[in-house]
């Protein structure tokens, strides 16, 4: 059974969120890298450019196959994990510390709220296996 | 529920992911199928292959039969444990199935074939075999198999044989096997390495994969044997060649004995394919860009257009590589 902290806020599509004030700091599930096995590349949103809840901003593809990443909530992108660009393993590994993705300056932390918590998120995935 | 292998055990007790293939339950990987990708590459890896099908051919006519039956020739195996590797074709030319044939003495033959084709090859078998009265075909549902590859893979596996029989196992060469009382083990594989593929009596293997561990030689799942393969140049049957492709637009010419008058399976359609000029070529290409490339994905080129047959992505170059045939527009190649 993978992990699920209670922390976090999650969309269906297995993305994961953790607020700190107006920040939210974004990455993939571990559900989502188990699923998807070994990790080979990662396309993130650029820094600086602005994105909407529920809009495709990236990929992941893994050995086997190839994901679209979401956006949970609208915003400034301001920082980016470079890190992943030479280690996507690092999501296999850590998908909640290190594998980080983008962190982004919300416009609307009321977006938060549509989020799934960690018992719903928990569910989503009890239902897929 | 699928099949299970007599190493489904070990595999649970290793962490293995288990997936279906060809109704079969098999280790997909472990946990990471690139470090096993890289154990193979760099030091040892292991592969339960016992869902492969393994057919004893013998009798008076086993030699003819086989000339009959597969594309290339059992003639060029003259030396006891040898291996070949060959096409075995319909009467369109079409690939059945791609084996290993090893020759083990005079009338004594052992076919290693694929799972996922087990029942058609097993029919196909009985039915080329009615013109022929003194043959056996014998399914070896009794045996297991697993391959233990890599650059250290034969002498971590060679050490855990009995004294008598490491000597023979030192000096085996490649693509040539070694029977003994309890096991057959030859110098073949599916990785593009040196090892092992060891086959022995189905209720011994879970020891010999435990020993195998404990020297060092990591389990290795079918994600792993597939990358390892497509980076070796090795075909895939089902992706890169079926009953639709002849051996000629797969990259199979080369596995295909055709300079004696020999009369093979097939082989009537290969000579109109190539009088009327092979239309296709097989290349393999590399993604220079970022991405992976999969199958069925369409490539355009100055020369025509093709199909992926098997596309992935390569952990020993960290690039995307994949196996396509090339249509020549009509240009014999």
């Amino acid at each position: 059974m993978s992990e699920v902290p209670v922390e976090l806020k999650f969309l269906s599509s297995h993305e994961w969120v953790l607020v700190e004030e107006n920040v939210a700091t974004i990455g993939v599930s571990d559900h989502a890298q188990e699923l998807l096995g070994d990790l080979v590349y990662v396309e993130l949103p650029e820094q600086g450019s602005t994105i909407a809840a529920g809009d495709s901003v990236g990929v992941i593809e893994s050995v086997k196959a190839a994901s679209d990443i979401y956006a949970p909530v609208s915003g400034e992108v301001i920082e980016v994990n470079d890190e992943l660009d030479g280690a996507p393993e690092r999501i296999n590994h850590d998908a909640y510390g290190d594998g980080w993705m983008y962190k982004v300056a919300m416009e609307d932390p009321e977006e938060v709220e549509s989020l799934l918590d960690a018992e719903a998120y928990t569910e989503v995935i009890a239902d897929e296996e | 529920m699928g099949n299970k292998t007599p190493l489904y055990q070990c595999h649970l007790d290793a962490g293995a992911k288990i997936v279906d293939f060809a109704g079969w339950d098999m280790p997909i990987n472990y946990g990471s199928q690139i470090s096993e990708h890289e154990a193979v590459r760099n030091d040892a890896g292991m592969f339960d292959v016992s869902h492969m099908t393994v057919v004893d051919v013998s009798g008076g006519d086993a030699k003819a039969y086989l000339q009959h039956l597969l594309a290339n020739d059992v003639a060029r195996l003259t030396l006891s444990g040898k291996a070949l590797y060959s096409c075995m074709l319909n009467e369109q030319g079409g690939v059945i199935d791609d084996l290993i044939t090893y020759y083990l003495r005079d009338n004594f033959y052992r076919v290693v074939i694929n799972s996922a084709t087990r029942e058609k090859d097993l029919a196909w078998l009985d039915l080329q075999a009615q013109s022929y009265p003194d043959l056996k075909i014998k399914f070896r549902d009794d045996v297991a198999m697993l391959a233990a590859q890599g650059p250290n893979a034969r002498e971590k596996a060679t050490k855990l044989f009995a004294e008598y029989q490491q000597s023979p196992l030192q000096q085996l060469s490649r693509f040539q096997g070694v029977e003994f009382d309890d096991c057959f083990v030859a110098r073949t594989g599916y990785t593009g390495e040196d090892g092992f593929e060891i086959l022995m009596l189905s209720e011994q293997i879970a020891d010999l994969w435990d020993r195998l561990v404990e020297a060092g030689v990591a389990p290795c799942g079918l994600g792993a044997r597939d990358t390892l393969r497509l980076e070796a140049g090795m075909n895939l049957y089902g992706s890169d060649m079926d009953e639709t492709t002849s051996p000629l637009v797969s990259g199979l010419g080369w596995t295909v004995a055709m300079s004696d008058e020999r009369n093979f399976i097939g082989r009537q359609a290969l000579e109109a394919e190539k009088a009327a000029g092979v239309q296709q070529s097989f290349v393999g290409l590399l993604l220079l860009d970022k991405g992976v490339l999969r199958n069925h994905l369409k490539v355009l080129t100055a020369q025509g257009e093709g199909e992926i047959t098997s596309g992935s992505y390569s952990p020993t170059l960290q690039q995307s590589l994949l196996n396509f045939p090339l249509c020549a527009r009509g240009n014999p190649c």
